[in-house]
Parts: C-alpha cells; structure tokens; sequence
C-alpha cells in the first residue's frame, strides 16, 4: 500500500476518497480559493507585474533598455560569472555525492551537514566574509593588491561570493538520489572489468541524469540571480563589476523603472524556464526523489 | 560478491569487505579541499576575527540602539512572516495533496518560484504592487493602510521569499499519510474536524515545524527583495543585513562582524532545531 503510494506521490492523487475521509464542497472550495489567492498576491501578481512593466513603454523601449552597453556588460558579467561558478559546483556535487554515497566512513552526516552551511549564512555575510579576507584591509587583500590582483570591487570577487552561495545546490541533489541508488550497479559494472571512468560515464551518470540536470538548473538560476552577497563585494561601476541582479537595482534607484524592469524580465524569464525544466525532471525522476530545499 | 571475497585475498577479514569501488581518495580530498578553502576557513576566519574584538567590542557593537533596532525588526518580522507561511503553507499543501481542480500543476510547479526567481526582481515588483501608484497600493492606501517603506511591506516580502519551505515540507508528509488512520476515525465517530486536529495534525506536525524553521532562518538572512520595498530608515524599517552593508560601506569591520556573528548564532540555533525536529520525529515513527 504504502508502496503504490509513494510511487504516485507526484502525481495527481488517485486515493479514492469516501464521504467520511473528505470534506464537503463547501470547506473544499473554500480552502483551495485561499490557497489560490494567497499564491495570486505573493506569486503570480509579482510576476505578472515584472512583464507588464518591461513592456510599459513598449517594445522599442524594451529592446533599447537590452541593448544599453551597461546593460550589455552586465549580461555578460552574468554569464561570465555563471560560466565559472557552475562548472566547478558541479564537479565539486559530483565528488561529494560520490565519496558519501558509494564509500562507508565516519563523520558521514557531519559532512552531509557542513555542505548545506552556506544555506544558514545569509547572503550579505557571505559577502562581509570575503571582505574581510580580499579587502582592501582585510587579511590578504593588502597582499593581492600589492601584486597587482584586485579580487573585492572586481569580477574574482563576485566569482567567489557566488561560489559560495551556490555551493550546496548540486551536492544536495546528487546525494540523496545516489544513496537510494545503492552501490550494486556500480559493483556488477566493476566486476565486469570496467574501469573507474566508465562505470561513472556508463552506469552512474545514466542513472543521476535528471537529478543532475536539476541540481545545476538550481545552482544556474541562484548564480545569475544572486543579490546580497555579490552587492557586497561587487563595488556597483557601471560597465565593470555590475551583474544583472545589480543593474536591476542601480535602474530602479535611478527612476528608470522600464529599463529596469526589462533586465528584471529576463531574469523572471530565466526563472520560469527554470520551473519548467525541474517539472520535467521531477517527472522523469520517478518516485519524486528530488528534495526542494532552497 | 563471494566470488571478491576470495580475490581480495586470505589476509582481509571476512566481515570487512573490500569495496571495489575506486575514487574514494579522489573524490573526499577534493570534497575536503574545496570545501575548507571555500566554506570553513572563510567561516573560521570569521570566527577568529570576532574573538579578537573582544567581549567588550562585541557588547558594544551589539547594544548600540541602531543595531539592537534593526535586530528587533529582523527577527519580528521574519517570525510572523514565516507564522504567515506555516498557516497557508498548510493550506496550500493540503490542497495540492488532497484535491483536484483546474491548472494544479501549474500550480503546483509556481510554488518554487522564490527559490528561482531573484531576490531583487521580487523586490522591485513588490514595491510596484504596494506603492502609492501601484495595483494594489492605490486602494489601500487611500483607506489609511501603507504597505509599501513600512514594516507590512517587510513582513510581505519576506513571506514570498520564504514561501516554498512550509509546503515542500508538509506536501510530502500529507501524501504519505494513510487513508485508513482517517477511515479508522471517522468510523469511531470522529468528525472531520476533529480528525484533522487529533490524527491529521500530529502527523505533519514535525514537517510543519521543520518548513516553518527554514523559512524563519531564510527570512532572517534575506536582503534582495526587502531593501525595495523597506525603505530603510533608521531605527524604523532598517534590517540587520542592510546594517551591515552599511556598516561596511564606511569601513567598520567591527560593527558589521558584531552583527553578522549575532545573526550566525541565530541560523545555527535555527539549524540545530531543525536537526531535532528530524531526529525527534524519526524516534517518534520508530516507536509506532
């Protein structure tokens, strides 16, 4: 029973229920008009807002705000950013879900813990910690700069901050999708006489696919939408150390609402398809295994 | 597996078999590496850079009025948004679990949207929605409610943002909740009411309490999509992470650290709950 239940639990539920394990029509239609007007006013009005904004002064105007050279720099600090940070918390998902899953030691859960520590520190502190360290009077900033690197108020900052906000998203996916999975296949493959890198290319990766694929649409969507903890190292010039999220900031504090609102667009674009992609992958990762947190 | 055991030689205890598994070296060191050098010393360094200011410089930092204000605000408002969160999170994952009706899974997939959408983008449309001239701002303002440069519009937007928690956390445990527990009771005579509070509730409670720990600890660290639509004045709608943003745009190390270490010990006590829920509720199913 509980079996068939856990199996379905991510579609629509198909629990027949009777008359004295349900409500009625009334306190039922009550309770999803509440749910559906408290996600209208805190999801789907903010939302609906962001578009109608961008366009507010028409497509011209939307496109022009795109194509602003600030705003062009900014988009590809994003990228540029995202490009760096992304990869490595993959590798580094990879590994941690690898060494904790298929291998027994002991301080297992301590590690498991430490991973999602970036999760407790809030964003500005993260940033208030690589200050303290890069600065210009921090521990080791005097010694960068006087060989020539500045990393606060320049892009190897904003990188590093990023990296650590975003550190936990793959890792945390990867982990409790791997667990599940249980060595067995990687054994038989073994056994076969596959080396290391082909049982991970073969039977590994295969089996984490979509959980991967989730993981790094998760840890995409916080890198390029990251605020607190890059506005803190970044410095904000124009042109130079602005990412997207930034930018959106220093428009809107200017008054330019439009041009704001149509880098903000792009950003509530990037989220939308970054739903999209989880749903799917949610759908082909069946039993729900996927954790949604944060 | 029999077939190993004999490979793996004659010296090697039976009960301690040898995993053939390779990259363990690898794959840990480069875990431990990568994290040290990104996550612990950073944080360790944090922690040393507060104990060199001293019990006094601490003190000081922390019972200045500005700072104890914003705290205040901080840990008031991420409370009773994320109070706002377990409430209708509860309802909004009941719903989803337990009826049917147009677009649920549209639904369903909006739920994560604060988690993918960016903090300031959040903010920004916020702060439209509430202003004088805004959809919603330009009704009740009239009627004498301001939302938005008050704490109202705080609390709003640290419930977005903190949203997904409750039901990402009670969804699951309502799914796996059996039919037959709530057939039992109304069998008994229970009405459905009385089914929810005495069967339902305490099951999902541990769940419910978990979604409402994240949120608290989320909120209380959130700064993207509060700055807009606070209005940060002094004393009054200044959160503790602008504090120290501020504090640090004028060079005071110090001060900023205070308040970021008060804000750590917070999260960690939030984290260390959470952990207790878990092993609390996992004893509790053990004993059943």
């Amino acid at each position: 029973m509980s079996g068939t239940v856990t199996l379905q639990s991510n579609k629509t539920n198909t629990v027949t229920r009777t008359e004295s394990t349900t409500e009625s029509p009334v306190i039922r239609w009550l309770l999803i008009g509440t749910a559906l007007l408290f996600l209208l006013f805190f999801l789907i009005l903010p939302l609906i807002i962001v578009f109608q904004e961008a366009f507010a002064g028409g497509i011209n105007l939307f496109f022009q705000a795109l194509t602003d050279p600030d705003a062009l720099a900014a988009i590809r600090l994003t990228l540029f950013t995202a490009a760096i940070v992304v990869p490595v918390n993959i590798i580094f998902g990879i590994c941690a879900a690898w060494a904790i899953s298929k291998f027994r030691f002991k301080g297992k859960s301590v590690l498991i813990t430490l991973i999602d520590l970036p999760f407790a520190v809030s964003p500005v502190i993260a940033g208030l910690i690589f200050i303290l360290i890069f600065g210009s009077r921090g521990w080791l900033g005097p010694w960068f700069l006087s060989h020539g690197i500045q990393i606060i108020f320049a892009t190897p900052g904003i990188v590093i901050a990023t990296l650590f906000v975003t550190f936990p998203f793959v890792a945390r996916e990867l982990i409790p999708l791997m667990q599940a999975q249980g060595t067995e296949e990687e054994q038989a493959a073994r056994v076969l006489g596959a080396s290391g890198w082909q049982t991970f290319f073969r039977v590994t990766l295969p089996n984490i696919k979509w959980g991967l694929i989730y993981g790094i649409i998760l840890c995409n969507a916080r890198a390029m939408g990251e605020f607190g903890a890059v506005s803190v190292v970044s410095g904000h010039i124009r042109g130079y150390t602005n990412t997207m999220p930034l930018h959106v900031e220093i428009l809107y504090n200017e008054y330019n609402f439009t041009a704001a609102f149509a880098i903000a667009s792009l950003l509530a674009l990037l989220a939308l398809v970054t739903l999209m992609v989880k749903s799917i992958a949610e759908m082909k990762v069946s039993g729900g295994q996927t954790t949604t947190e944060l | 597996m029999n077939l190993l055991l004999v490979v793996a030689g004659k010296k090697s205890k039976p009960a301690r078999q040898k995993n053939v598994i390779p990259g363990f070296g690898l794959t840990m060191g480069f875990t431990l590496f990568y994290m040290s050098m990104l996550i612990l010393i950073p944080l360790g360094g944090l922690v040393l850079f507060t104990t060199s200011m001293g019990w006094e410089g601490f003190w000081q930092s922390v019972t200045d009025p500005r700072v104890v204000a914003s705290l205040r605000l901080s840990f008031g408002a991420s409370l009773l948004a994320a109070l706002l969160n377990a409430f209708f999170g509860l309802i909004v994952a009941w719903v989803l679990v337990r009826y049917t009706f147009p677009l649920k899974r549209v639904v369903d997939a909006l739920v994560d949207l604060p988690f993918a959408l960016p903090t300031a983008v959040s903010g920004i449309a916020l702060v439209t929605i509430y202003s004088q001239n805004g959809v919603i701002g330009r009704y009740i303002e009239p009627l004498g409610f301001q939302v938005a440069f008050t704490w109202v519009g705080i609390v709003i937007a640290l419930t977005l943002i903190g949203l997904p928690f409750v039901v990402r956390t009670v969804q699951p445990a309502l799914e796996d909740l059996e039919k037959e527990l709530e057939e039992a009771a109304a069998s008994l005579g229970a009405s459905r009411w009385q089914t929810f509070k005495r069967v339902i509730f305490p099951a999902i409670q541990p769940s419910l309490l978990t979604g409402f720990a994240m949120a608290l600890a989320r909120a209380i660290g959130e700064y993207g999509s509060v700055i807009f639509i606070a209005g940060n004045m002094p004393y009054i709608t200044e959160i503790a992470p602008l504090l120290i943003v501020i504090k640090l745009e004028q060079f005071d190390y110090t001060g900023a650290t205070a308040i970021a270490v008060v804000m750590l010990i917070a999260a960690f006590l939030i984290l260390l709950f959470i952990n207790l829920i878990q092993w609390w509720s996992r004893r509790y199913t053990d004993e059943n």
